[in-house]
């Protein structure tokens, strides 16, 4: 960097992460913010959630607010938080909650995760919050554990950025007691709670997976080591560079695969790439409707940093197994085959294709978790 | 397969019996025992463990300090300030939870702040851990603290990480078996003077721990209420051993796989007939290379190899299995498919990986 670069140093983000609404993450948050204000350190509010919680209406005073930004949509009245505002406040600490929340259309960007990001990039230091449950690559297994398909994700990159993640533990039989007494929400949506993630077993799925991902994210940023002269930790640590594969198409079980390969490339610490195998140029193989599909899974492969391909070739296993071996693959991601699919006597479906074909890489057939069976 | 509402009622009722069942197994009398665990001094279990002191006394509970540290922040002498007092007596320079004076007094929640404490010679107890054992007996419920490097069991992980370890310690069991386990996840004070590598590998060891606490909750509701599939908050391996499978680099690459994951590994074997003299030497170096992998081994014995490998990935709750792939397709597998056809097809909910031979 020279001298005449006036690039600010981006701006440190710091997430309180918990698994449940009432876990005490905003009065963490809030804490943290008066903490920080008692040591002379300039912050404010860019945006909070007081839930109407007297406990953390109460933290709220004594700190300034930068004032919401009023958005009209559709002929009701949004606030959501002023991002351009709080650069000309220019803070050094901006306290903003709820990191996967969604803006209303109209706003300047379509998620708060992204408003975060310009206050970032311009130097602002960011304290946040985040329910586990928000991040995209356990979209599937929160299904399968809860029932509850949630709408509002956050790429997992963007808290694998995060410089701090610390976790928010509280006891679900504790929440349960404070959903009770009418601390978390008022007593109408407490019931409406009670019925989707407020029970017990699904709060303790979801504790467990909170603290999981607060161990990894301790983890994957781990100081080096002082001693630089040490011996390698693990012998995992010697093993050659894995590179995952998935392959794609317009079918929605891609999107399984494109999560499940997410969360596998970042624990194995490997690359990865998504591929779809073209039986036409220009994608002719497909019908509009399966073109568009298509693209989705691309663009939603891409928001996860996940690179894209369209190979070409009329036999696709063959296809998809040579692109493999090209680019030094170690394991390939599919779907299972579809269920009904009608087969000749020695006909194979494409999984066991790809199988006997790929003789020097190992194949994962990526389970279908849209489908539950946890109630027996 | 029930459709999302029943599925929800069927849930909703499973709740209610698993609390009913638990009110039922637990005795009475017995209080209840909950403990903040920290992975450092300095992170805040005191001021955690106080606050909710503070919180149950103003909701009306019977509320006691039984033990405090010796220096208090002004920040608990706060929180402390309207709760009542039953100090500790100092024996020899060694504060000792005073136990006939609690059981006299009977509140319904004691605090102590610190559990692993060693009492002086001629104590009721040889340490402060079955003093709150004898609490817990009596009915009184005991709010708790403790950090990482005070459990017997974790005692060689922390030595290896700071070289150093204290010498008074509570077994992990006790820890473990605890009503509720909160973990103190926030960063240490500035005044804590370990190194920062240091410091977030116990944090890390402190929170992988309370998760392990917790899906072992987990299990036993689940097993309570006969759910036999994975709800995959763990990550669980179970690696197929075949004799003519390349078994050793399955169990390399599942171990791998389960230490990154921070899971854990199986690997069964099914019994089939008419095995040679080879195949059962093939088994039995299988079987040390999983023993050497710290893989927790089974065998299995099933007219249907597939049927028996997946009843018992339901109910260890795996979430992937690996399986050698075998090119033999006999006059069966063409009616019905390979077995790996029929393993990928039954295989609802867990990842199926299959290894080149």
């Amino acid at each position: 960097m020279t001298a005449t670069d006036r690039t600010p140093a981006r701006g440190h983000l710091k997430v309180f992460l918990g698994y449940a609404a009432g876990v005490g993450k905003t009065f963490q948050m809030l804490s943290e913010a008066h903490q920080l204000k008692r040591q002379g350190v300039d912050v404010a509010i860019g945006y909070f959630e007081p839930h109407s919680r007297p406990d953390t209406i109460a933290l709220g005073e004594g700190l300034e607010v930068i004032p919401r930004r009023t958005i009209e949509y559709r002929g009701s009245r949004f606030e959501e938080m002023d991002s351009e505002a709080i650069l000309r406040r220019h803070p050094q600490v901006a306290v903003v909650d709820e990191l996967p929340h969604t803006n209303v259309p109209g706003s300047p960007r379509p998620k708060r995760w992204e408003d975060v990001h310009v206050l970032l990039d311009a130097g602002i230091d960011v304290v946040t919050t985040m329910n586990v449950q928000h991040l995209e690559s356990l979209n599937d297994q929160i299904w399968q554990s809860t029932g509850v398909r949630v709408r509002e994700t956050i790429p997992d990159w963007v808290l694998k950025q995060a410089d701090e993640v610390v976790m928010v533990d509280l006891t679900p039989r504790a929440l349960l007691n404070r959903l009770a007494r009418g601390v978390v929400y008022p007593p109408e949506r407490a019931r409406a709670a009670l019925e989707n993630f407020f029970k017990e077993s699904t709060l303790v799925a979801l504790r467990e997976l909170a603290m999981r991902q607060a161990a990894y994210a301790v983890e994957s940023r781990l100081p080096d080591e002082e001693d630089a002269a040490q011996p390698p930790r693990a012998e995992g640590d010697v093993h050659p560079q894995e590179r995952l594969l998935l392959l794609i198409g317009p079918d929605p079980a891609s999107a399984a695969v494109i999560r499940r390969g997410r969360r596998m490339a970042d624990h194995l610490r490997a690359e990865c790439l998504a591929v779809y195998v073209s039986r036409a140029p220009g994608l002719a193989d497909l019908t509009d409707a399966e073109r568009t599909n298509l693209e989705r899974h691309f663009n939603f492969a891409r928001g996860l940093l996940i690179e894209t391909r369209v190979l070409e070739g009329t036999d696709v296993a063959d296809a998809v197994v040579e692109f493999a071996r090209l680019h030094g693959v170690t394991q390939i991601f599919v779907t299972r085959d579809k269920k009904r699919v009608v087969r000749a006597w020695f006909g194979q479906g494409l999984v066991q294709q790809i199988v006997n074909r790929a003789r020097d890489m190992q194949v994962t057939i990526v389970a279908d978790r849209s489908t539950r069976r946890t109630d027996g | 397969m029930p459709g999302v509402e029943g599925d929800r009622f069927g849930r909703r009722d499973a709740d209610a019996l698993l609390r009913e069942i638990e009110a039922a197994e637990r005795p009475r009398h017995r209080g209840q025992l909950k403990i903040f665990l920290g992975y450092a001094s300095g992170v805040g279990k005191s001021f955690r463990l106080f606050d909710e002191g503070r919180r149950r006394h103003e909701r009306g509970e019977d509320v006691v300090v039984a033990a405090m540290q010796p220096e208090v922040t002004p920040e608990i002498a706060r929180t402390t300030c309207d709760l009542e007092v039953i100090p500790s007596r100092n024996v020899g320079g060694v504060p000792v939870v005073d136990v006939p004076a609690l059981l006299a007094r009977r509140p319904q929640v004691c605090l102590i702040d610190g559990l692993a404490y060693a009492n002086p010679p001629g104590s009721r107890h040889v340490n402060r851990y079955e003093d709150v054992k004898e609490l817990l007996d009596a009915g009184i419920s005991v709010i708790t603290s403790i950090n990482l490097e005070y459990i017997a069991e974790q005692q060689a992980f922390v030595r290896s990480v700071t070289g150093t370890v204290p010498a008074h310690t509570v077994p992990e069991d006790f820890i473990t078996c605890a009503d509720e386990v909160v973990v103190v996840d926030a960063p240490p004070d500035a005044a804590t003077p370990a190194p920062a590598r240091q410091l977030s590998t116990l944090r890390q060891r402190a929170l992988l721990l309370t998760a392990d606490v917790v899906d072992r909750q987990l299990e036993d509701y689940l097993r309570l209420h006969g759910i036999d599939s994975s709800w995959g908050t763990q990550e669980r391996i179970l690696v197929c051993m075949t004799p003519r499978a390349n078994a050793a680099k399955m169990l390399e690459s599942g171990r791998r796989n389960a230490d990154r994951f921070h899971g854990e590994l199986f690997a069964i074997y099914v019994v089939q007939e008419n095995l040679t003299e080879e195949d059962r030497m093939a088994n039995e170096r299988n079987a040390t290379l999983a023993r050497a992998q710290h893989a927790q081994i089974e065998v299995l014995e099933g007219r249907d190899p597939v049927a028996t490998i997946l009843d018992y990935a339901r109910r260890h709750h795996i979430t992937q299995i690996f399986v050698g792939h075998n090119l033999r397709r006999n006059w069966r597998a063409r009616l019905r498919g390979t077995p790996l056809e029929r393993l990928i097809r039954d295989a609802e909910g867990i990842d199926i990986r299959v290894f080149p031979q």
